[in-house]
């Protein structure tokens, strides 16, 4: 087991800045997501730790110790890959003791191995395919046994459950997420799917445009976002984020709701939410408008859960409240997180 | 009358609209279309292939001559007479050493030259370009600048290596005219004109793995031997299986860099079926045996593909 750390870490291809002064550092056996939209870097950065990318400047620490000059083998770790990457022309069994191989283990041990791998993931009954007879599903674990067969330090995933279908990815987020606990081998994972980021990580590291924007837990990433990206990243619908005066508000479309679902509260705020538009999503209502008075104009989204009975009309106005501490505000300019003010 | 005419006009116009509804209606049928676009391909392959080749057969079994007028079936004489002959034999073996050397030669260098093209580097295009060079000028005119430089007198190896004293001042082998040295001779032009295009399909090959799989393998700890054999070379094994099969039968029937270099000699010792068939048939006038020595290894041929192709349709990998 072992850490990874990267220090001021940059990458550049040509004139693009695809990694831009990243340092990161994972603790003993975390899961840490690293989230952000496509070209963001995410997975630039992983391929650096891994090895299979030279950085432009900064340094790689596996274990405590750098490892920049070393080659991907010499590194004890595994990647799953988003293709997986299975060696089309060997059977699941090869597959797996391939890397086995490959380190030279000796050759008794390989069968009682592989077998141990893929007891972890199920998949016993398999060993004698090919990849091209196995299912999305299937390879997916076949993946990740050969990447665990060989017991590295650390785990490198890279969108491993991309190539699912919905149904799939649940349960086989599911299983991920019990299999680390149980190696607890530290892991890193990227991803673009918040669900996946927020339902997997101990922590997230939001990317953005080559740079770390926010590093910490799932509440805290969601709840108190360091800036306007990572407030309109995270969320579905992401946090309504309006001018006011010299600063930009924020709210989470679910923390905006009718008056009549609080009590009498000090700390709420009041406010004239014209609806012009009402989805009704099964689970949720989505209602789109716009503030009455002071904040006039600023289109906005509420979530009302589908336990919030209260008759909504398109085209009304009524009175919606937020609780003080939900309202988040950040600098106009830099989009940065600053401390409350007066509304 | 007027009537009449019109009449006539109009069935005329429906006469001519039936003939186009019929050609569409052939256009439009597949059955039909298909025999259409495939027509000139099996023409040309029926006449310019088929046609030749079994004339040959037949010829093979008859007594024609270059100036005879009439010929008769003979059966398997030519075969059984050519068999018999020293000068025949020595071609067949010729031809298994010719075949075999020059043909692994130009999968391992071809091999060899596409890993290495396929890394980026500065003036890739200038090497590649190079290279296919050989291929695409005419192979007589490519011989010929080999013959000159493998000339007795005026070799231009000889004497570069003479100048950067590899060889001593006596020494000066005539390349084409000592018996080891020729088929070495024949067998090093033949791969410098093989290599391009084994080269280039082998390139097509790696190039179609995906690069995750090299990442995969580096990840998992091979190193480039284990990479080579155990990952790169399986999975362009099937394509890697019809270059040879193509190299092989292109070198079994070609004779123009022998004809070009040696003519087989010094005394038949690179002369290959190929060319004896030619200058037994053709310049020697006896049509029957010449034909018999180049069908001699049709079956031999026929069988290679079957297994080849076999071979290649089990390796492939999806």
């Amino acid at each position: 087991m072992a850490t990874v750390e990267t220090r001021n870490i940059t990458k550049h291809f040509g004139e693009v800045e695809a990694v831009n002064g990243v340092d990161l550092s994972t603790e003993e056996g975390e899961f840490l997501v690293l989230l952000g939209p496509s070209g963001c870097g995410k997975t630039t950065l992983l391929r650096m730790i891994a090895g299979l990318e030279e950085p432009t400047s900064g340094e790689i620490l596996i274990g405590g110790q750098v490892v920049n000059d070393l080659p991907p083998r010499a590194r004890k770790i595994a990647m799953v890959f988003q293709s997986y990457a299975l060696y089309p022309h060997m059977t699941v069994f090869k597959n797996i003791a391939f890397p086995l191989k490959a380190q030279r283990v000796a050759k008794e041990t390989w069968q009682s191995k592989v077998e141990w791998a893929a007891s972890m993931f199920g998949i016993e009954k398999l060993l004698h395919r090919k990849p091209r007879e196995l299912s999305g599903g299937e390879r997916q674990r076949v993946a990740l046994a050969r990447a665990l067969v060989r017991e590295p330090t650390v785990f490198l995933l890279d969108e491993p459950l991309s190539n699912l279908d919905a149904k799939l990815r649940t349960s086989a987020r599911e299983e991920l997420q019990q299999f680390q606990r149980r190696i607890g081998t530290t892991t890193i994972y990227v991803t673009h799917d918040q669900v996946e980021a927020m339902g997997l990580g101990d922590r997230i590291a939001v990317m953005n445009q080559g740079k770390v924007r926010q590093i910490g837990t799932p509440q805290e990433i969601y709840h108190e976002p360091a800036d306007t990206f990572v407030a309109g990243f995270l969320g579905s619908p992401p946090m309504n984020l309006l001018e006011y005066d010299d600063a930009i508000l924020g709210f989470r479309p679910e923390t905006f709701l009718p008056r009549e679902v609080f009590g009498l509260h000090d700390s709420l705020k009041t406010f004239q939410f014209k609806v012009t538009r009402i989805e009704y999503l099964g689970a949720d209502r989505l209602l789109y408008g716009f503030l009455r008075g002071k904040l006039a104009d600023a289109h906005i989204i509420a979530k009302l859960p589908s336990t919030v009975t209260v008759s909504i009309q398109q085209g009304e106005t009524y009175e919606f409240v937020i609780q003080a501490k939900d309202l988040k505000f950040f600098e106009k300019d830099s989009g940065l997180r600053t401390g409350p003010r007066p509304l | 009358m007027t009537q009449k005419a019109i009449t006539t006009v109009e069935m005329g116009t429906q006469v001519a609209r039936a003939k186009v509804g019929r050609l569409n209606s052939i256009l439009d049928s597949e059955q039909w279309l298909g025999w259409l676009m495939i027509a000139p391909a099996v023409l040309y392959i029926v006449l310019l292939i088929g046609f030749p080749f079994f004339l040959a057969l037949y010829y093979s079994l008859s007594d024609i001559t270059v100036g005879s007028r009439t010929m008769h079936f003979v059966g398997l004489k030519n075969f059984r007479a050519v068999i018999q002959t020293p000068t025949f034999q020595q071609s067949l073996k010729n031809t298994l050493i010719f075949t075999f050397v020059s043909n692994a030669l130009v999968l391992v260098l071809a091999k060899m030259l596409a890993l290495a093209l396929m890394k980026d580097f500065r003036g890739k295009w200038l090497v590649r370009f190079l290279i296919l060079l050989p291929w695409v000028a005419p192979i007589s005119l490519g011989t010929i600048g080999w013959l000159w430089m493998l000339d007795s007198i005026y070799s231009i190896i000889n004497w570069t290596f003479q100048a950067v004293g590899v060889f001593g001042p006596k020494t000066w082998p005539i390349w084409l005219g000592v018996p080891h040295l020729a088929m070495g001779s024949v067998i090093a032009v033949h791969v410098w004109r093989l290599l391009p295009l084994a080269t280039v399909i082998l390139l097509g090959g790696l190039s179609s793995i995906p690069q995750d799989l090299h990442e995969a393998a580096a990840v998992d700890g091979a190193g480039f031997w284990r990479h080579l054999f155990q990952i790169t070379i399986p999975l362009v094994s099937p394509i890697m299986t019809v270059a040879v099969l193509f190299g092989m039968v292109f070198t079994f029937t070609d004779m123009i860099v022998i004809f070009v270099l040696t003519r087989g000699g010094p005394y038949d010792t690179t002369q290959v079926l190929a060319s004896l068939a030619f200058f037994t048939g053709i310049l020697g006038s006896d049509l029957a045996e010449g034909a018999a020595i180049s069908l001699f290894l049709f079956p031999v041929l026929v069988a290679a593909a079957f297994v080849f192709l076999r071979i290649a349709r089990r390796a492939e990998v999806t």
